[in-house]
């Protein structure tokens, strides 16, 4: 067989491996974004006690290699019978909210102060001015920081398959490796080429996945509106 | 046995591995810093070519898992460098290059956004002073951007500590690895992982105080990426 | 009372008592006590950093004074079971940095308000939002942006926006201070035609033309406290203090005569 055969033989499984890698991405995401959203509310206006839960919650979660908050995750909810596409997520995604919950603390945080004196001062509670004047400013700061947030996280989900039985990408390329390299004379010669392969599908993930957050960004783009205020004249 | 009987016995080994841990970190992050040197400056004053080809290897690097990174370095190459009859690489040797050349792409980053952050005028300033352009890098641009990027470095710094974990693909013993060898072996499964655990953590915080502590000291006051303006 | 300026003073409105307030070290308000009757207009002035700010805020709440009370149409504003918000909204205020929401056009920035606190349909809001923007002559930008609108316009829609809540009284924080000259006075008409339309306001500002023209009463402060407060003829003419006299000449030279009919 000639090598683009070959390479091709082995690039096949790695479609069907996908399913597995996209699943937990997506799931991570949620997860991630939820909690890192209510851990952002409750560190920025909550009481001293949340705050610092949520300040030790984000150093606990990012003080750890992901790969060992996986395997701390499955070591737990392995006798419970929890599937590991779900473990994954939950473990990749409690540790992701630790990061997203600074990016949207920073968004809240760059929204100018003037604005909620503005709203308050037309008599709006708070509630009412965080939800009408506060968030919609903050969300739109928030994409480009989550942008490399997503990006990050896609890499991270290459880790997965220390969880035993997961084949994601990474481990059915792994998996490919030794039989690659059995295949004289050319097979060790190809595993550069296939690894190089195996790598542009996660940076199609990234890029697609930027591609369509730049899109939301320039769909909500307002005229002027950027993250440092500008002195007005 | 409790928990700190546990650790006691598994400390010898869980510090052997984390020796590997630091060596992978520390010449991630050092020989990271100087090759991120480089591509920054060729990203910013080289000619189109060379800043091109930077760009494309820092895409890549930053774009691509550092796993498959470390596996292109442990199993990738090799095979031809047999044919350039050079001799194949240890699994510490793979990883440490592995994580430089990883390292390297995200500190070009950083260096290239600080030292685009620093006003055009400084380097005005310098030229119209008889400065060579290599001068006004040196001596007015690089201390400047050096002090900006130190938050973004001091990330970076914790980030290679937690993926050098990453070497897990290629078989080498580091603290993560070497807490899950244990867990096989004892059964005492979390007992491993928290005492692991616990010892990056130790890690982190100690590295973070550390420079947070030079970030203090090395302030100019007055120069802050956020506050640019004239 | 100035000329130009219809109908006669009402009941007393505003009444401020021994505001005390301090940030840190420094005790920015040292006992300031004021009274304002509806349809009239004080324009406060003093040297920087003398608590006139501090004192707008410690009316309407956005800083908490530490000593002192304030009462709203007999409604003790400080006391700790009124509601601020209620408060609030009949208490417009504008700001030196206009705050305008920089995520609304101008109609909308004048019409949350209505949606959110009034509690009024989305339509007549907008209708309100509409006729207020024409009223500070700025109907055709009601879907601009804040980012594309000049300093001017900006305050101008910033005015349109205390306006629509329909308040009693107006705060104006130094509202011309952070704009270019040729700016100036296109708010400050706004803010005359409003003072000879009987709206009760108390303005911080620089602009002695202005303050000639349709202040009621004119409130020296400096260090803090109240110097001294007469009509313009009073403190321009005769004022009791030596340094309102200084201060007073001072700001002509700098400022000059703008003006404001």
């Amino acid at each position: 067989m000639s090598a683009p055969e070959i390479l091709w033989q082995n690039v096949r499984p790695l479609f069907d491996a996908l399913p597995v890698t996209l699943a937990v991405l997506g799931l991570l995401l949620v997860v991630g974004l939820t909690l890192g959203a209510v851990l952002a509310f409750a560190q920025t206006y909550g009481r001293r006690l949340l705050r610092h839960f949520c300040v030790g919650y984000e150093q606990l979660f990012r003080g750890i290699p992901p790969l060992l908050v996986l395997v701390i995750y499955w070591g737990i909810l392995q006798s419970y019978g929890t599937p590991r596409i779900l473990v994954a997520a939950l473990a990749l995604g409690m540790r992701s909210a630790a990061y997203q919950s600074q990016i949207f603390r920073g968004a809240i945080q760059a929204v100018p102060p003037g604005q909620m004196m503005a709203a308050r001062s037309l008599g709006m509670s708070r509630i009412q001015a965080i939800r009408s004047v506060i968030l919609p400013q903050a969300f739109r700061l928030a994409i480009p920081p989550w942008s490399n947030e997503y990006s990050s996280v896609v890499k991270d989900t290459a880790f997965i398959c220390v969880i035993g039985g997961l084949i994601d990408l990474t481990r059915q390329a792994f998996m490919k490796l030794a039989p690659l390299s059995m295949l004289r004379p050319i097979g060790t010669q190809l595993i550069l080429p296939y690894l190089i392969i195996l790598g542009l599908f996660y940076l199609a993930l990234t890029y697609g996945g930027n591609g369509l957050l730049a899109l939301l960004e320039r769909r909500l783009r307002i005229p002027g509106f950027e993250m440092k205020g500008k002195v007005e004249r | 046995m409790t928990i700190f009987e546990f650790a006691g016995s598994v400390m010898p080994r869980f510090l052997q591995a984390f020796v590997v841990t630091l060596e992978l970190t520390a010449v991630g992050i050092g020989a990271g810093l100087l090759l991120g040197l480089l591509l920054a400056l060729t990203r910013v004053y080289a000619n189109r070519v060379l800043s091109g080809i930077a760009n494309v290897y820092i895409q890549f690097m930053r774009g691509t898992p550092l796993v498959i990174q470390v596996l292109v370095i442990y199993f990738g190459l090799p095979p031809y460098f047999k044919a350039m009859g050079l001799k194949p690489l240890s699994s510490l040797a793979a990883g440490c290059i592995a994580m430089a050349l990883n390292s390297a792409a995200y500190q070009a980053e950083y260096i290239r956004g600080a030292i685009q952050a620093i006003s055009s005028g400084q380097m005005q300033a310098a030229r119209s002073m008889g400065m060579t352009k290599t001068q006004a890098v040196r001596h007015v641009i690089l201390p400047q951007a050096l002090r900006i990027v130190l938050p973004s470095w001091s990330n970076e710094l914790i980030y290679t500590l937690l993926y050098s974990s990453t070497v897990y693909f290629i078989g080498l013993e580091e603290l993560s690895y070497a807490s899950m060898k244990v867990a096989a072996k004892t059964g005492r499964v979390l007992d491993s992982y928290i005492i692991a655990g616990v010892m990056y953590l130790i890690m982190v915080v100690l590295l973070s105080r550390i420079l947070a502590y030079a970030e203090t000291r090395l302030r100019i006051p007055g120069l802050s990426i956020e506050e640019r303006g004239r | 009372m100035p000329a130009g300026k219809e109908g006669h003073l009402g009941d007393v409105i505003l009444r401020v008592e021994d505001l005390h307030k301090r940030y840190g070290k420094d005790e920015v308000l040292k006992g300031v006590s004021l009274e304002l009757r509806r349809g009239e207009t004080k324009v406060i002035i003093g040297p920087s950093g003398t608590g006139k700010s501090t004192l707008l805020r410690c009316i309407n709440q956005l800083s908490v004074p530490d000593k002192g009370r304030v009462w709203l149409e007999g409604v003790e504003i400080t006391h700790a079971r009124t509601n601020i918000n209620h408060i609030r909204a009949q208490v417009g205020f504008v700001f030196q940095d206009f705050n305008l929401f920089s995520h609304l056009t101008a109609l909308h920035n004048v019409s949350l308000g209505l949606i959110r606190v009034r509690k009024m349909a989305k339509g007549a809001a907008l209708e309100r939002a509409r006729e207020e923007l024409a009223r500070v002559g700025l109907a055709e930008k009601a879907c601009s942006y804040p980012a594309e609108l000049s300093g001017g316009q900006k305050q101008r829609v910033s005015i349109a926006r205390a306006l629509a809540m329909d308040p009693k009284l107006i705060l104006f924080d130094e509202p011309t201070s952070a704009l270019d000259p040729e700016l100036i006075g296109e708010v400050l008409e706004v803010m005359i035609q409003l003072a000879c339309g009987g709206m009760t306001m108390i303005v911080v500002s620089h602009e002695m033309g202005f303050a000639r023209a349709v202040a009621d009463k004119i409130i020296f402060m400096e260090g803090g406290g109240i110097l001294e407060e007469g009509t313009p003829t009073e403190l321009f003419t005769c004022p009791r203090c030596e340094r309102t006299g200084q201060f007073l000449r001072k700001i002509t030279e700098l400022y000059g005569e703008t003006d404001g009919a």
